[in-house]
């Protein structure tokens, strides 16, 4: 079957990302099973699987759904991958844990992506420690055809010796186009079924204890095969003064920053191949690791006594990139290098921000009017509302803390919490994600939470993915629907505290949440509006502000939509005597989509429809102005 | 074409702008270009959250033999800004004789408008002022005589397409042949769009004296 994807080729050399080179490298491995719940940097490996008809794929719920479903496609016989970014691991992690004693069957990888870096994500984690946690192999390729390659190998090893393979992706080759030569064609590899076994898939005590020489067994065998893997190569150098050892994207900065010196390439890099080291490093001057991020490699070469140099220059977080490794590894060659000082050039930050018509901006402006809240927040385009100009989000951790960590300040209230209401802010996938544990923990402990639960129909920051709440699968597909009120109800929500709201209509959305906040007992307010970005969203004609009408109070500012500017700032008189700043707005309104939302809070009715004469406006919305 | 250059070395350009402007589509483009030319190429893009209205930069490298996708300060030879200010902000990753091509418009986001920071004067006379070859035009205007706001992107790269190690030809004929297939409606003004950027980024910008 040729490859359905869409990208430049010349012959067969290809421009690809390293994760569509993962998507093709899992096609013609033979892969039959992929499942993986979006997350930057990883979520276009599985969008490029589902290109393949031949590979069953599914988003699933979460990371941990994912990996067991790999491992159940495994157990059946059939080759598996599971893909995800590293703080999916965490998630995951309980499935693995265990499934690495057990062993596998048919071929199991699982593709992790650290975003080294952090351009998406909460926090910065180096997965290679799984490896050395979980007894599994680690494969690092260092851009889009060893990304291809090291797929493909890490079925085999897997396979052979019986265990789930992690191919440790970075975003510096998750995102990076270069080029790949695949000549294969697709292999089969039918699943034979799923052989019943207790003692070896049931994993009681009785039948974990025994495992665990042979996962140990396993290790040793493992750390041979890296020994003789072709994953691991020694690029030979005609300056012997420095010798690197490096593995994944650091490799690339490494032979563009230091082209003549010696390098041991490490792509199977765990268990390690700690005889090729001893070899390497006798054959040079002073020896360097360089890792990304943690000295992983670098502490079990100083454990086996091997004298080498690494974190001690370098530094323990962030990208390894030349004009990192220059200034910090040149002085050892005797040739200082200033750290190049980047021009100031004082342009001012671009911080993201919500969308025009985001169906968040209607909340946001709820809860930055409504005193005395702590608001625990969660992953998604809402965690923005922490942001200018709402301020409206105090805490964003993990998956699904929002409902828990809420939950947990309420029962722990200190004495400055004593007349604070708290709220909980999450969206539709992260709810299904892991969310909704948090809401039955809530309800079976008789917690009082009001829940926002902000429902766009997609998995926004991501890219608009589906999820059980959109309606459709990975491949567009109709699917069932899960209906929220619904499922918080059959959680334990008394059905009276399930509100649902257009988030659009703000008057109705304030009103609601001042009123939910002061039960006694937890509720959950659900907005239905789709994303702006995604297909299902509805653009109305834009709007525009009437410059004359416009008395600059500066309430539709408030709402944070990028549409909406700042025209010009004065100064008028009160009636007190004091001096109050008039902000007067304008529209963009080729960026407007019609939302309405700016149109209530506008008392003197100055935004009307571009083309249409003005509407006549419902109340307009009463706001007290504070600093949350 | 420019010609008077290293065979070995590596092309650094650095498309400039903000999420939603097309700046990783002509990044894309001059990757494939490259591709055609037989070069080794890679793209890489910082763009976390872009989609959101923030700042994003595509790196593309081209040559015998690429390693490192990251183009280094001090180190681009172009420069393409999608927006006046990001190509100001950019400024310091390009080579001393490194070549900005900037469209002249002006993006200010919603914390500038609120009064929080302030948007550069005057960031052309700033980014002439360095000394560097700059070359700035309103492409959104041409766009809007060749009766398509669309065209920005292609303007833009017909606009630094002379200032490639290979023909201007070869990026024009991938990005017209793209379209003859995939949209062959716009094919005939994307070749137009092309050769209006190409004339306008022939004229160095200077500052008043």
């Amino acid at each position: 079957m040729p490859n359905p994807a869409q990208h430049a080729k010349v012959e067969n050399r290809h421009l690809l990302s390293g994760n569509e080179a993962v998507a093709r490298a899992a096609w013609e491995a033979g892969a039959r099973v992929a499942a993986a719940y979006p997350g930057t940097p990883a979520t276009e490996i599985l969008e490029n699987i589902a290109r393949y008809p031949d590979i069953y794929s599914e988003w699933s719920v979460n990371e941990k759904v994912a990996v067991e479903v790999a491992i159940g496609a495994s157990l059946a016989g059939s080759r598996a991958l599971a893909a995800m970014k590293h703080v999916g691991m965490n998630v995951a992690s309980d499935a693995f844990m265990t499934q690495a004693l057990a062993g596998v069957v048919g071929g199991l990888v699982i593709v992790v992506a650290d975003d080294v870096g952090l351009s998406s994500s909460q926090n910065e984690q180096d997965s290679r420690y799984w490896g050395r946690f979980g007894h599994m192999p680690i494969l690092e390729p260092a851009d889009s055809q060893e990304a291809y390659e090291m797929v493909k190998a890490a079925f085999e090893i897997s396979e052979v010796h019986e265990v789930p393979v992690i191919v440790r992706m970075t975003t510096r080759v998750c995102h990076v186009k270069a080029m790949v030569s695949f000549a294969g064609e697709r292999i089969e590899h039918p699943a034979p079924g799923f052989q019943k076994n207790p003692q070896r898939w049931v994993m009681t005590p009785a039948n974990a204890k025994p495992r665990l020489p042979l996962m140990h067994q396993r290790d040793q065998t493992l750390r041979a095969a890296a020994e003789a893997s072709d994953l691991n190569r020694v690029l030979t150098g005609t300056d012997r003064r420095l010798g690197f050892i490096t593995s994944g994207a650091a490799f690339m900065h490494v032979r563009e920053s230091f082209p003549n010196a010696p390098v041991l390439k490490l792509g199977f890099s765990h268990p390690l191949p700690l005889e090729q080291v001893r070899a390497f490093a006798a054959s040079v001057d002073t020896l360097v690791v360089v890792e990304e991020t943690e000295p992983l490699i670098e502490t079990e070469l100083r454990a086996a006594g091997i004298v080498t140099r690494g974190k001690d220059l370098l530094p323990r977080f962030g990208e390894l990139a030349p004009n990192v490794l220059r200034p910090a590894l040149k002085p050892l060659l005797g040739e200082p290098v200033a750290i190049p000082m980047l021009a100031q050039t004082g342009v001012f930050p671009r911080p993201p921000t919500m969308c025009a018509s985001c169906p968040h901006l209607g909340p946001y402006f709820a809860l930055s009017h409504i005193r005395n809240l702590n608001i625990v927040g969660d992953i998604g385009c809402y965690t923005l509302g922490a942001g200018h100009p709402w301020n409206a989000l105090d805490t964003c951790t993990c998956m699904g803390a929002s409902l828990s960590m809420a939950h947990g300040m309420d029962k722990g209230r200190g004495t400055s919490d004593e007349k604070k209401h708290l709220v909980a802010v999450i969206g539709d996938s992260t709810f299904l994600h892991m969310g909704m544990q948090g809401l039955l923990n809530m309800i079976y402990n008789r917690g009082n939470v009001t829940v926002l639960l902000l429902d766009n129909r997609s998995v926004g920051m991501t890219g608009g993915q589906e999820n059980p709440g959109t309606g459709l699968d990975l491949h567009g597909v109709e699917a069932p629907r899960v209906d929220f009120v619904k499922l918080v109800e059959a959680l334990g929500v008394r059905p009276e505290r399930v509100r649902t709201v257009d988030p659009y209509q703000l008057p109705n959305v304030v009103k609601l949440v001042r009123e939910e906040i002061k039960m006694n007992e937890p509720s959950v307010i659900i907005t239905d509006r789709p994303c702006s970005l995604t297909d299902r969203f509805e653009r109305f004609k834009p709007y525009t502000v009437i410059d004359e009408q416009c008395t600059g109070c500066g309430n539709c500012i408030d709402l944070g939509c990028p549409a909406i500017f700042v025209d010009r700032r004065e100064t008028a008189p009160t009636k007190s005597g004091k001096t109050k700043e008039l902000t007067f707005a304008r529209i963009d309104s080729s960026a407007c989509t019609g939302c309405h939302m700016c149109v209530e809070t506008c008392a003197p009715l100055a935004i009307v429809q571009l083309t249409a004469p003005p509407q006549p406006a419902a109340q307009p919305i009463q706001v007290h102005r504070h600093a949350h | 074409m420019r010609t008077n250059r290293d065979p070995d070395a590596v092309t650094n350009i650095l498309v400039v702008g903000i999420g939603g402007q097309g700046v990783m589509t002509a990044a894309e483009m001059l990757a494939r270009a490259a591709l055609t030319q037989g070069y080794d190429v890679k793209k890489t893009e910082v763009a976390g959250m872009a989609q959101r209205g923030g700042i994003v930069s595509s790196h593309v490298r081209f040559g015998p033999r690429v390693y490192s996708p990251q183009i280094e300060p001090g180190e681009a030879d172009l420069l393409i800004g999608f927006e006046a200010a990001e190509a100001l902000r950019w400024w310091p990753h390009l080579r001393p004789n490194g070549v900005a091509m900037v469209n002249t418009l002006r993006i200010a986001p919603p914390i500038v408008s609120a009064g929080i920071y302030d948007y550069p004067a005057d960031p052309l006379a700033t980014l002439v002022a360095t000394g560097l070859e700059v070359h700035a035009f309103d492409a959104g205007a041409l766009a809007e005589a060749l009766g398509n706001p669309k065209m920005v992107n292609t303007i833009m790269l017909g606009a630094i397409s002379d200032y490639l190690p290979f023909p201007a030809e070869m990026l024009k004929a991938c990005i017209v042949d793209g379209f003859r297939v995939h949209k062959p409606a716009l094919a005939e003004i994307n070749a137009r769009a092309f050769e209006a950027g190409r004339a306008a980024g022939h004229e160095r910008t200077h500052n008043a004296d």
